[in-house]
């Protein structure tokens, strides 16, 4: 890509020295070198949700401004929507009352609106890669933490809270300090029952959930070239739960064949134009982050956290901690406190444990490759009789995609309630949750105390592993249930 | 945005590590929810038992720290979910500042939004300013000095902090970040037009 400031910069890296994908991303869209390391970053792509859209739009107009630019801003309703089969907008009022502002909203300021039950419509973070609205290359913010997620096809891509939201809005632009970086490299073949899921959980316990916090992170080696695109958005999503705002992977010819033809990806020479560009980003031998680390997938098992911190995670054959192997009396205070809420007996095996609940769906774990392998499990099994078993598909694409190939029969042949597409049981902001004291097997990105629903006991897993557990009415190791 | 100046009061201590903003404020709060009125649910699953009554156990249902101004926390507090709510609800229960050993990005980001001041400190510094606190019954008083970036303990140690410039100008002066960019609506311009010749999928793609 050609470089488009119009003067370099002396803290930037001089295009001589090996480069990151970070620089070769971020050093394009500095608009204005503000001082002091701080640079204002041009955002390609705006993504609203219903929770917050409505309110940064309106916010916009109450400061005296007016949208920058509202071709680069698109909407759809995911967080406070009903995902009850049958649903409208109404099925859940609060969120209702969202909806019809942001739905004014986005006639009165022009931009793009996915509608409940429109095709396209979706949780953000899957309906954006979906529709090709995000493209290597290029900066996407949203006012989400998972927007890291949207990485996975190369973009530069980041949650921002309310205030920044409407300057963008207002500017398409954002005053920002360029991330450190950081890079995980995982090499090796993928052990069996190991999805990305169980990859991004083993970094966040080995490394912490802080470990990433100031950086961005490049995810690569020989397992993370050998993903899907599918699986790089989920590698991606947990990128937040490590403390990094953008996760990312290098595009190659697997991102250009699964974004060919999409909605909004380009066409036909300038197809050909972008592609050109875009296998200019990536890392060059011999470029140095300041963080580089390496996990070899031969030490990744199927994972299942145990607390309420994503980096409170095990291998599923391994046994809940002891409060003694804690590291210091906060860690130590941390642990008890965890263990207490989620009810476990330290020194007790993980497996085996018994659940009320399993959720699969959320913008992790909600598109057709997570289904179709939480379907394979199931297929020929019941979920246990005291299981309740939700899965949620990511998008109204996703959801359709799955009816075609029978999915939905699968599940529901399994005793899986089959539902309409939204964040649903992730976050628990649309009047569903998991009840107190219920423990949910969960392929969602968050264990916190309550996010499921206050007194929810949540344990993150892959999407197989989900199935498994619901099949045991117990957390199980997915490697004893062969398709 | 609110100006920051100088804080002081007794510090309160929540020291675990990871505190998210989902603990912080819950979602189901903010679902249609303004930026104020959030102050009675902040760390509303460990302040009150399920009968709603308060939670004599939680920390900062103690008489000492009750309407703080300043919050000791542990690493990474404010890790998670992007929702500004979660710095509107502990400035609605009175929080003007919080000292800790990392933050959360974002939550980071968006408290210099809404004049709160987070604090980068050693752990053994912010145990220590527990200690001082917790020794006086909290009636000894922190001091937060944002001009001269020092942090003064209840036992009169000034502790330098360091800050990003940028963000302790926009804290001292209440400064709207959006007119300031818009300063440079030119060069916006500029850098967009250049941008459209140079990667013309970026912007014919989305034209209706």
């Amino acid at each position: 890509m050609p470089d488009l400031r119009p003067a370099p910069k002396p803290d930037l890296p001089s295009p001589t020295l090996p480069a990151t994908l970070l620089d070769r991303i971020w050093d394009p869209h500095v608009v204005a070198d503000l001082g002091d390391g701080w640079t204002l970053l041009h955002c390609d792509r705006v993504l609203l949700h219903d929770l917050s859209g409505a309110r940064a739009l309106r916010e916009v107009g109450e400061g005296g401004y007016s949208l920058a630019r509202p071709d680069l801003v698109f909407a759809t309703p995911d967080h406070a929507v009903s995902s009850a089969p049958g649903r409208t907008a109404e099925t859940f009022p609060e969120g209702g009352r969202l909806l019809a502002g942001l739905r004014a909203r986005a006639r009165e300021t022009g931009i793009r609106l996915f509608d409940l039950g429109q095709d396209g419509n979706g949780i953000v973070h899957v309906m954006a890669p979906e529709l090709g609205l995000v493209l290597p290359g290029t900066t996407l913010v949203c006012g989400d933490s998972h927007t890291c997620t949207n990485g996975g096809v190369g973009a530069l891509a980041f949650g921002i809270g309310a205030s920044e939201l409407k300057h963008v809005l207002a500017t398409q632009t954002l005053p920002q300090k360029k991330p450190r970086s950081m890079r995980i490299r995982f090499e090796g073949a993928a052990p069996p029952g190991v999805t990305p899921k169980d990859m991004i959980l083993a970094a966040i316990g080995r490394f912490g959930a802080g470990a990433g916090t100031g950086h961005a992170v490049e995810y690569a080696g020989s397992a993370v070239r050998a993903l899907s695109v599918e699986g790089r958005l989920t590698l991606c999503n947990l990128s937040i739960e490590m403390g990094a705002r953008m996760g990312m992977v290098a595009p190659d010819e697997t991102t250009f064949a699964w974004l060919a033809g999409r909605d909004f990806a380009p066409k036909g020479a300038a197809w050909d134009a972008a592609v050109t560009a875009w296998r200019d980003l990536r890392t060059d031998d011999g470029a140095s982050f300041d963080r580089d680390l390496l996990i070899d997938m031969r030490d990744i098992a199927p994972q299942i956290t145990w607390g309420t911190s994503p980096e409170q995670v095990l291998a599923v054959t391994g046994r809940v901690p002891e409060l003694a192997a804690a590291a210091d009396a906060e860690q130590r205070a941390a642990w008890e406190a965890a263990l207490a809420y989620m009810g476990l007996t330290p020194g007790a095996p993980i497996a085996g444990t018994r659940v009320d609940w399993v959720f699969i769906g959320s913008c992790t774990n909600s598109r057709i490759e997570d289904l179709r392998a939480a379907a394979a499990v199931l297929r020929g099994r019941k979920v246990a009789p005291h299981v309740t078993a939700w899965v949620v598909p990511g998008s109204e694409r996703v959801k359709h995609a799955a009816e075609a190939e029978g999915l939905h029969t699968a599940f529901r042949e399994a005793g899986f309630e089959w539902r309409e597409p939204g964040c649903a049981l992730c976050v628990a902001a649309n009047g569903e949750a998991v009840p107190p004291g219920a423990r949910c097997v969960s392929t969602s990105n968050r264990n916190f105390v309550g996010r499921q629903g206050t007194g929810a006991r949540t344990h993150l897993a892959s999407p197989a592993m989900a199935a498994a557990a619901a099949v045991a009415g117990a957390i199980a190791d997915v490697r004893h249930f062969a398709a | 945005m609110e100006k920051f100046t100088t804080v002081a009061g007794p510090a309160a201590p929540l020291l675990r590590p990871n505190i998210d903003t989902d603990v912080i404020i819950p979602i189901q709060r903010l679902v249609g929810s303004g930026r104020t009125g959030l102050g009675p649910y902040a760390f509303e699953r460990l302040r009150y038992a399920g009968d709603g009554s308060e939670n004599p156990d939680f920390v900062l249902n103690r008489p000492q720290y009750r309407g703080s101004p300043i919050l000791l926390a542990g690493p990474n507090f404010g890790c998670g979910s992007s929702r500004e709510g979660a710095v509107w609800a502990l400035m609605g229960m009175g929080f003007r500042a919080v000292l800790a050993p990392s933050f959360g990005d974002i939550f980071h980001n968006n408290c210099f939004q809404n004049g709160m001041l987070p604090i980068l400190l050693p752990e053994d510094v912010i145990h220590r300013i527990a200690a001082e606190t917790e020794a006086a019954q909290g009636a000894r008083h922190t001091i937060v000095d944002l001009a001269r970036r020092l942090v003064v303990t209840p036992e009169g140690a000034e502790i330098p902090f360091s800050i990003d410039a940028r963000k302790r100008d926009a804290l001292l002066e209440g400064l709207d970040d959006i007119a300031l960019t818009l300063r440079l609506r030119q060069h916006i311009a500029a850098w967009q037009a250049a941008d459209r010749a140079a990667r013309p999928w970026v912007w014919e793609t989305v034209q209706r």
